[in-house]
């Protein structure tokens, strides 16, 4: 028997699969068998009810998509009357994945979600392209101070486990890595989506609604696989593997580059039972290689 | 709904640059509404990455038919696919036409390949002998090579008729003066609806005149999409009631309800 349970924070999962933000939902109903998975990060909220961009929000590209969502969301009141009862039977964990335009909003959702039984730990979404948050017009992951800030408000505010998705479209990936880990974040997730944009040749606009959007999918893998290579040696917090997890085999790439877990986002599209499948690889891939402890994977990359 | 893997029956060409496919699934056959569609998985691999939606063409015994255009890579992929190769299927997806019992007259207006799922729809109405007898089907296309599906609604008992854009099948013009002309010349009682699928103006234009002539229209949208289920929030419509899901909310609604 191998182990495949690992421990974010004071979050235990039963393995270090999870369904990414945005891309897992009530409709796929018996499509995902959630109960296999280490949890599920439920699409991210805001304080109110938020309108999305206008379509098209979706164009394919070479081996990946990009999308322009814009965090529509039913808002904190929708998350806890209407979702999250849904999620009462669930052998899984829950994360909800939080996002504001200001500190202040950051503190209220983790204040109100900390005392929901079925929350098991915040993701903070400082790194949605698709919204232009308060901070010098940028997102709040380009500012390393808005980052600390928002990071150390929530801890505050909250008990629960604290995981930080961060956005790749910065200079260095590492000192907003550090600023999160110095802001008493019990994790980072990387990546989120990378800005991108696609445009029609013959009629020559922009194949999305709001111009830019952001890239998932095979596509962005190696980019990822990168950024948590060098955010791993940089913190000593675990990380959360994101980008382009199509199976098993990126999987343990990740774990490899420093990733304690993984999160499946685009591949649910392709195929909703992709991350109960990842679940099912690790553990025939530890067996086969005689690894005991899938924790034994995380930042083992042979190097020399 | 579900994930399933479908045998190929067949998957012979119907035309120009179109094909039809007859997948084996007794869940789909049973379960499969006109204006419902599915989300076929094209590639084994990751190109094309995400799944190609095609709308129900035809409810069989033993499975369902897809009708489809080739203009991409997807499509390529799936018709160059033979009889006795399997293909990952989701569905029967969205929510279909509601069928109103007992209709005197229903007008379906296809626009290119607005025709596919409309066949679906005409094969249930031939079903009910009040609606089957005032069946009529406009089908517009650009020229009589992209004429498709005629036979099929006759064969379910509608009366057709036919426009180009070229003129070189039937009216020359777009399909809407037909209609025009139809509903104009009061050939139609008050008991009538529309039902329409085809390009974004043609919709348009087929709700305004259905909206001036008082009877109520369906129809079926396109947008792009990432889940086909609503999950990903990837294909809106700008609704009266705010955005709607194209997927998992239509694809067929209300013209009534839509924002043009
Ligand atoms: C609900 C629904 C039902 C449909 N039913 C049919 C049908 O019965 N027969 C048929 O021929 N076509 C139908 N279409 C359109 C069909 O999905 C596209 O033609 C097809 O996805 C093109 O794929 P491709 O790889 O060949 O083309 P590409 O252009 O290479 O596709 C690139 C991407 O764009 C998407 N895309 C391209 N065109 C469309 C479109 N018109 N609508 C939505 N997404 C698109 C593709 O899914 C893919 O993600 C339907 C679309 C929807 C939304
Ligand atoms: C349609 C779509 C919606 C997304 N919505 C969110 C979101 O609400 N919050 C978030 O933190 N990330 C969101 N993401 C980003 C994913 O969680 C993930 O970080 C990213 O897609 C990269 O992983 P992937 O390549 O496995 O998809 C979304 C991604 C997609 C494709
Ligand atoms: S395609 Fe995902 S919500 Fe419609």
């Amino acid at each position: 028997m191998v182990n495949l349970s690992v421990g974010i924070g004071k979050l235990k999962l039963k393995n270090p699969v999870m369904a990414a933000s945005g891309t897992w939902g009530f409709e796929y109903g018996e499509l995902a068998d959630i109960d296999r998975l280490g949890a599920v990060v439920l699409k991210t909220i805001t304080l109110k009810k938020r309108v999305g961009n206008p379509p098209p929000r979706i164009y394919e590209t070479a081996s990946g998509m990009l999308n322009s969502i814009g965090l529509e969301n039913g808002g904190l009141d929708d998350m806890i009357e209407n979702k999250l009862p849904k999620l009462d039977g669930a052998g899984t964990r829950v994360i909800v994945s939080i996002a504001g335009d200001t500190k202040d909003d950051f503190k209220k959702l983790a204040a109100r979600l900390s005392k929901c039984r079925r929350v098991d730990a915040l993701e903070l979404n400082l790194s949605c392209p698709n919204v232009v948050h308060g901070v010098d017009e940028g997102l709040f992951a380009h500012s390393e101070k808005a980052v600390y800030g928002i990071v150390k408000a929530v801890r505050e505010a909250t008990p629960l486990t604290v995981i930080t998705k961060l956005s790749p479209n910065v200079t260095d990936v590492k000192i907003f890595a550090a600023a999160a880990e110095a802001g008493g974040s019990d994790a980072i997730a990387l990546c989120n989506t990378f800005i991108g944009m696609a445009i029609d040749a013959e009629t020559m606009r922009p194949r999305l609604g709001n111009i830019i959007g952001g890239l998932s999918g095979p596509a962005i893998k190696p980019l990822s696989l990168r950024a948590v290579w060098e955010a791993a040696k940089a913190v000593d917090i675990p990380i959360v593997g994101i980008g382009g997890i199509m199976g098993w085999r990126d999987a343990v790439e990740f774990m490899l580059s420093g990733a304690a877990a993984v999160q499946v986002g685009t591949a649910n599209f392709v195929d909703p039972r992709s991350p109960a499948e990842i679940v099912r690889g690790l553990e025939k891939y530890l067996s086969k290689h005689k690894i005991g402890d899938v924790r034994k994977l995380v930042g083992a990359i042979k190097l020399g | 709904m579900k994930q399933l893997r479908a045998k190929i029956v067949s998957n012979k060409k119907a035309g120009t640059c179109f094909y039809k496919m007859r997948l084996a699934s007794a869940y789909l056959a049973a379960g499969s509404r006109p204006g419902q569609f599915v989300e076929i998985r094209c590639a084994r691999g990751e190109d094309p990455l995400l799944r190609r939606p095609l709308g129900v063409h035809n409810i069989v015994p033993g499975g369902i038919e897809v009708f489809y255009e080739v203009v991409g890579a997807g499509t390529k992929l799936l018709s160059a696919k033979r009889a006795g190769e399997s293909l990952d299927i989701i569905g029967p997806l969205g929510s279909g036409f509601d069928i109103k019992k007992g209709r005197a007259a229903n007008i379906l207006v296809a626009g290119g390949i607005g025709v596919a799922p409309l066949v679906a729809l005409a094969g249930k109405l031939s079903r009910d002998k009040t609606a089957a007898a005032g069946m009529q089907v406009l089908i517009g296309a650009k020229t009589k090579s992209h004429v498709m599906c005629e036979g099929e609604f006759r064969k379910y008992g509608a009366r057709v008729s036919v426009s180009t854009e070229d003129g070189s099948r039937g009216r020359k013009g777009f399909i809407t003066d037909i209609l025009k002309d139809i509903l104009g010349n009061g050939l139609t009682s008050g008991n009538t609806a529309i039902y329409s699928c085809g390009p974004m103006g043609m919709l348009k234009a087929v709700s305004r005149i259905a909206r001036e002539h008082g009877i109520p229209c369906q129809v079926s949208l396109e947008e792009r999409m990432a889940c086909g289920v609503g999950v990903c929030l990837g294909c809106p419509v700008k609704t009266r009631d705010g955005y709607k899901m194209v997927c998992k909310d239509g694809p067929v609604f209300n013209a009534e309800e839509i924002a043009w």
